[in-house]
């Protein structure tokens, strides 16, 4: 099997955004220049919301633990899973790999938007139809990366599914049931 | 009309589809706080000395503990079983107290208002390590010149000989035998949901909620009670949503026990969710194994008798409450499985060494037991110049042989593998298949067409665990409650991991009751609710707790018939349910709505007659008797391609056919075995846990743990051979491990099988690029 070259472990970071960097920079009075917060405004799921976010907090868990959006996951917190998968400006990315502050001005969508916008349902009961789920821990991710692929590529091959989804872990089915439904949604 | 054997979806799968599903982390209490562990970074070391002076005053930090100060909460453990002889262990606390015996052993832990402040202070910790010589190599181990734990004289945690007799006699008359050795990689479940445990321990009360990601609440519920010294009754162990568990979350994690006994120090609730990172320092590895394994045979290819050797290694501690001995015991019992030859012998050692542990995982000893006796079988059918389907054909066990039992001592009730095997060979067309490959070998491409028989564990009696004195239930129960409007709730104590119990509960309970599925919820994964039972595991799920929902149900049934009677002044035997409605059993016509018979059971049980009292919830347990396990079988297949200038492997297409008895669900089964599959192939190809040799684990994250992708993954024909158990009603086998099972011997088979031409063999998984080119000499 072939893999594309991965970054190396020490860039890592931890669960909590924490440490496991090699020097915390500070300022003043020992205090953490990254616990310094900036005044951010996004619109989550087509609401604006402001907040004053720490600047080292990522963007999975600015929608999880501030906006109790928990439907997307966390799995790798190095951007290699894609359980974080949510939508910036419409374009896919890694809720683990980008900062809160970073969706200064955006639009951010999450599966809780989505799936109440209506936007993925042919998906959502495709996935249903064929069991393209099991633990479920996945799926929003995987949804939102296959949604991607539907509205930009509606003739996709299975091969082209199979490869656009290399990015989505799946540790329960095979893959083989999300292949089918995907292709069922693309082929209609 | 009965929903066995239908393809429905799984209701609760509307929930996971839309985000809304409900992981320990997503939970959210009051005054709670999160543990962060500072781990060993070496992988044996003594501490001399923690200072938490700076840790304690970081921002937001609750508490900096070691192991001395909690287990002063919680008692340590050890885990052996009573019927694995001579098993030992050392005693194990919820965090090290001064010594680390593997990189990535917790020493301390910092509670916090965040996870993040928690981490910023566990950087804070100053430990003065000595660091103390590393026991990595299995074979160091085993010859025993350093010791890790000195009190138990060596460092072999269980060791067991198994022998029929006659195996050198079978072995001087043989016309061939072969040898092989084979190696096997430590590998982990890499659960996406990393562990999780949320402790919420009430002093006033002195009452412990926990929600953990976990398999099997019961056993943890008894565990907490007993190590954290809380009434049983106290303890309530909420299981909701799991995301994947593949027996990684049915093991006691001293890191768990340590954020349970902290909530109880702190009295406050604790969370506790590993970072990736983590999770590949602690979750339990599985699989290292090597293995030496002889074939005695005849000319005319008549397998005599098989000769094991087996040497693994599980880390320093035994996993309570299940033991690290398990996997090899089940590549003794499990070895030569699908044969009939009549002389075995084995003999197995598990040792002790310097990293992280090792414990059962997803068909827990089979893959290691399919792939070394499918590929001595291989070998053998090569050497004779037999077609490897027909050798298997001339000895596998013949479908009119059972009862049967096995050489190692395990009982067969009914197997199929006589049909199993005719049918994968016609599914996958083995002979255009073989035609195939001798003309594209003639084009200088590679294909690799590997089988590998099986046999599996499912089922498992109390003879697994509750005779070697563990509190591990191998019983389960259903309890069916009839509500006023016609539903029916079905509270079972097997747990939903995603594999689709609620869903072949649901088809169960409504075809028991005779309503429709969407008149049945489930409710599963909580010591508060459900009947008392073991849980997830061994492929135990729906051939368990399905058969306890079946009995349920027709109880059920027939208290609702006489409730039925007494309304409609009828003899019993003259009604029946179907369609959610009672009706005249001769006739079909409708008597009577269960909605309308649950308004009068419950608001206007005055106009029943004066001694009749309606009881419309029923309890039913059930537990497997008369065979220690229901044991199944199947067969794969793996068709590969190998580039021989590069060593890649390139997979065209799998197949499998199982037999699990009755299938409830066949759209679910056939997802859990292909799934299985995925996980069995990434074992043999890619997932392996690296250590230098000073025991550090050198790729601990996933980019550089490599885990099976859509696009590197086959189409998998899934298909069924069904002799159900005659154990139970309901018929039903295990199906869950299956997959895992026979992957990785199908795959190295398939692998071996398009190196042939070359002279060629791997024998050590993963099988990389790097191995493969090794032997074809090419570096």
């Amino acid at each position: 099997m072939k893999r594309q070259i991965r970054p190396p472990t020490s860039i890592l970071p931890r669960k909590g955004g924490g440490a496991r960097r090699a020097i915390l920079p500070r300022e003043g009075g020992g205090k953490y220049e990254l616990e310094r917060a900036l005044d951010t405004t996004l619109i989550v799921n087509g609401t604006p919301v402001t907040r004053r976010i720490p600047a080292r907090q990522h963007l999975i868990d600015f929608l999880r633990e501030e906006l109790g959006l928990t439907g997307s996951h966390v799995g790798c917190e190095h951007g290699v899973c894609g359980t974080c998968t949510v939508r910036v400006d419409g374009k896919i990315v890694r809720g683990c790999l980008m900062l809160a502050v970073q969706a200064d001005g955006r639009r951010v969508d999450t599966i809780e938007g989505l799936s109440d916008s209506g936007e993925i349902a042919a998906l959502q009961e495709a996935f249903h139809r064929h069991n393209a789920l099991q633990c479920g821990f996945c799926t929003p991710g995987m949804l939102i990366a296959a949604q991607d692929l539907v509205a930009n590529e509606p003739g996709a091959s299975r091969e082209r599914i199979r490869e656009h989804l290399s990015g989505n872990y799946c540790r329960c089915t095979g893959y083989q049931a999300i292949v089918d439904a995907i292709e069922d949604v693309i082929g209609k | 009309m009965s929903y066995i054997g239908q393809s429905v979806p799984r209701a609760n799968a509307r929930r996971l589809l839309q985000g809304r599903g409900s992981y320990v982390d997503d939970l959210r209490l009051p005054r709670l706080a999160h543990v962060a562990f500072f781990r060993s970074p070496h992988a044996h070391a003594r501490i001399r000395s923690l200072d938490f002076a700076a840790a304690n005053s970081m921002p937001g930090v609750i508490a900096v503990v070691d192991g001395r100060a909690l287990a002063n909460y919680c008692k340590p453990w050890v885990a052996v079983l009573g019927h694995l002889k001579g098993i030992k262990s050392p005693p194990q606390y919820p965090i090290a107290i001064d010594r680390a015996c593997w990189q990535g052993e917790a020493v301390a832990a910092v509670v916090a208002e965040t996870r993040a402040q928690a981490e910023d202070a566990v950087e804070r910790i100053e430990a003065d390590w000595e660091p103390l010589p590393a026991v990595v190599g299995m074979e160091e181990a085993l010859a025993g010149r350093r010791v890790i734990h000195p009190d138990l004289g060596d460092n072999v945690c269980f060791k067991r000989e198994h022998d029929t007799g006659g195996v050198d006699d079978a072995f001087a008359k043989a016309d061939l035998v072969v040898e092989e050795t084979y190696e096997f990689g430590r590998h982990t479940g890499v659960t996406l949901e990393p562990r999780s445990i949320l402790a919420d321990y009430n002093a006033a009360e002195h009452t412990l909620t926990v929600y953990h990601s976990t398999q099997a609440p019961h056993m943890m519920q008894d565990i907490f009670s007993r190590h954290l010294d809380i009434p049983e009754g106290n303890v309530r162990v909420v299981a909701k949503d799991v995301g994947g568990s593949y027996g990684i979350k049915v093991h006691v994690y001293a890191d768990e026990m340590a954020t349970a006994a902290l909530s109880v120090m702190l009295r406050r609730p604790v969370k506790f969710v590993a970072d990736r990172l983590e999770s590949f320092l602690s979750d339990i590895h599985a699989r290292e194994h090597r293995a030496k394994v002889r074939l005695a045979c005849t000319k005319a290819g008549e397998i005599l008798a098989f000769d094991l050797d087996d040497l693994t290694a599980i880390g320093p501690y035994s996993v309570y409450p299940r033991t690290s001995g398990i996997e090899g015991n089940q590549v003794v019992n499990l070895t030569g499985g699908p044969y009939k030859h009549q002389q075995y012998r084995a003999k197995m050692n598990v040792v002790f060494t310097n990293k992280n542990v090792t414990c059962q995982y997803r068909a827990v000893g089979h893959p290691i037991a399919v792939a070394l006796t499918e590929g001595i079988v291989d070998l053998a059918a090569m050497k004779l110049g037999m077609d490897p389907a027909e050798f298997r054909r001339k000895n596998l066990i013949p479908d009119d042989a059972y009862p049967y039992t096995f050489p190692s001592g395990i009982k067969f009730e009914k197997l199929s593998h006589h049909q199993a095997l005719d049918k994968l060979l016609e599914l996958m067309d083995y002979k255009g298949l073989r035609a195939e490959q001798a003309r594209l070998r003639k084009q200088g491409v590679h294909h690799g067409i590997g089988l590998a028989a099986m046999i599996e564990v499912t089922n498992p009696s109390p003879a697994f665990y509750g005779v070697g004195g563990a509190r591990i239930s191998s019983q389960d129960g259903a309890t069916l409650r009839f509500e006023p409007t016609g539903m029916v709730t079905c509270m079972v104590s097997v747990t939903e991991q995603g594999q689709g119990t609620e869903a072949v509960f649901q088809q169960i309970a409504a075809t028991a009751v005779g309503v429709t599925m969407d008149r049945v919820r489930v409710i599963t994964g909580d010591t508060g609710t459900t009947p008392y039972g073991g849980g997830t595991w061994a492929s135990r799920g729906a051939g368990i707790g399905g058969e306890a929902v079946l009995q349920s149900g027709k109880e059920l049934k027939s208290r609702i018939i006489d409730v039925a009677a007494a309304i409609l002044k009828t003899d019993k035997a003259d009604l029946d349910i179907t369609n959610n409605e009672v009706i005249n059993k001769q006739s079909g016509e409708p008597r009577l709505e269960l909605s309308e018979l649950g308004r009068v059971a419950y608001f206007r049980p005055d106009t029943l007659p004066m001694d009749f009292q309606s009881e419309l919830m029923v309890t039913r347990h059930y537990t497997p008797r008369g065979y220690g396990f229901a044991f199944t079988n199947g067969i794969q297949a793996s068709l590969v391609e190998v580039d021989i200038e590069t060593g890649f492997v390139k997979l065209l297409k799998h197949w499998c056919v199982e037999d699990c008895g009755t299938v409830i669900n066949p759209m679910l089964v056939d997802e859990q075995v292909r799934g299985g599959i995925v996980q069995g192939i990434g074992a043999a190809l890619c997932e392996h846990c690296l250590y230098g040799p000073e025991g550090q684990l050198l790729n601990g994250n996933l980019a550089d743990y490599l885990v099976p992708m859509a696009g590197e993954m086959p189409y998998i024909v899934v298909a069924h051979v069904s002799t159900p158990t005659r154990t139970s009603e309901l018929g039903a086998k295990g199906a869950g491990e299956a997959g895992t099972a026979g992957a990785p011997g199908a795959l190295m088979n398939a692998i071996n099988d398009a190196l042939a031409p070359f002279g060629a063999r791997v024998t050590a998984q993963p099988f990389t690029p790097e191995r493969v080119l090794k032997a074809l000499g090419k570096i």
